[in-house]
């Protein structure tokens, strides 16, 4: 019983952490941001330099099938939410050492209106 | 899409071929590479790195080669698409030189750091990826070109600050110039508007 109120804790922690990063945030922006930062590598539905984008929110890290991820990427337990892809994409090789993306997006403002993007292309799976 | 815009670009490459095409001619080309093995040299000959921040720049220099050999292609596409003027058709391969230059200076960097250099994808596969059926005459193919060097020169911007080494970090900024000269071409061609702000690029 206690592990799964401790397990609920963290969920709740978890969504509100998530919730906090996205709240406010400008999925609209955050379109023309990944057009700019990420469209570069990837793709919404297909595996380009980097994996496609399209479902990220909610996926598995390292988990398209048919990708040739870094072996650190293959081998990380996190799924992708609003607070680890804040963390991801403040400083990849920081958040996770190992992976070869690398590119950093400085401003907290764009990470939550491209997460929030993402979000939205995510819920059209 | 809107043909009329289509109509409206159309024309707008076709007036500005002369300057599109008297700009590629007199780019240098070979300097950049050299200079990115002279780089590459230093840090072969001893620039104090740590063997893990040397690995971490090699994972970072495979995906700009991934980059470059995705452009190299998708030029290629567009080349052979049928769907390009002349003239327009031979900027696209002069840019598509760059890149060959791009690709080559960072293979022979990656392996004299003792990386592996990664593979290109096949052709259908960069086509598939890029949705190239889609693309239906010239402002189509110039419109992909155009996102794809922006979106490399952002990428090259975004990871300067993860170079273990400041020289490569100083090639990627000049890998970022080629693509923003590309994207400014491209824009041009298809009478795009140039942005409003400054330091619209990287951000």
């Amino acid at each position: 019983m206690k592990s799964l109120i401790a397990a609920a804790c963290a969920c709740t922690a978890a969504f509100f952490a998530a919730t906090a990063v996205a709240l406010g945030a400008d999925a609209d922006r955050g379109q023309q941001l990944w057009e700019s930062r990420c469209f570069g590598c990837h793709g919404l539905d297909g595996d380009r330099v980097g994996p496609r984008h399209r479902g990220v929110v909610g996926r598995k890290a390292g988990s398209v099938p048919g990708y040739a991820y870094s072996a650190a990427l293959k081998g990380a337990t996190v799924v992708w939410d609003a607070k680890s892809l804040d963390a991801w994409l403040t400083n990849p090789q920081a958040f996770l050492p190992g992976q070869k993306m690398n590119v950093r997006v400085n401003a907290a403002e764009d990470r939550a209106d491209i997460i929030a993007y993402l979000a939205k292309e995510s819920a059209k799976r | 899409m809107n043909t009329s815009l289509i109509k409206i670009s159309n024309s707008a490459i076709a007036t500005s071929r002369r300057a599109l095409f008297s700009g590629a001619g007199q780019a240098t080309l070979s300097a950049s590479a050299v200079a990115l093995l002279v780089g590459c040299e230093s840090m072969a000959q001893g620039q104090r790195t740590t063997a893990q921040a040397g690995a971490s720049d090699v994972n970072i220099l495979n995906v700009a080669l991934a980059l470059e050999h995705e452009a190299i292609t998708a030029y290629q596409l567009g080349a052979e698409s049928g769907l390009l003027q002349p003239a327009v058709l031979k900027v696209a391969v002069g840019f598509q030189s760059h890149h060959k230059e791009h690709r080559d200076a960072l293979i022979a960097t990656i392996r004299k750091m003792g990386g592996t250099p990664v593979g290109e994808k096949s052709k259908a596969d960069v086509a598939r990826d890029l949705n190239a059926a889609t693309l239906k005459n010239q402002a189509d193919v110039l419109r992909l070109a155009a996102r794809l060097e922006r979106g490399a020169a952002n990428a090259y911007l975004g990871v300067i600050p993860s170079f273990g080494d400041r020289a490569l970090a100083q090639v990627a900024g000049r890998l970022a110039a080629d693509e923003t000269m590309h994207w400014t071409a491209l824009a041009g061609a298809l009478a795009e508007a140039l942005p409003q702000k400054a330091l619209s690029f990287g951000a």
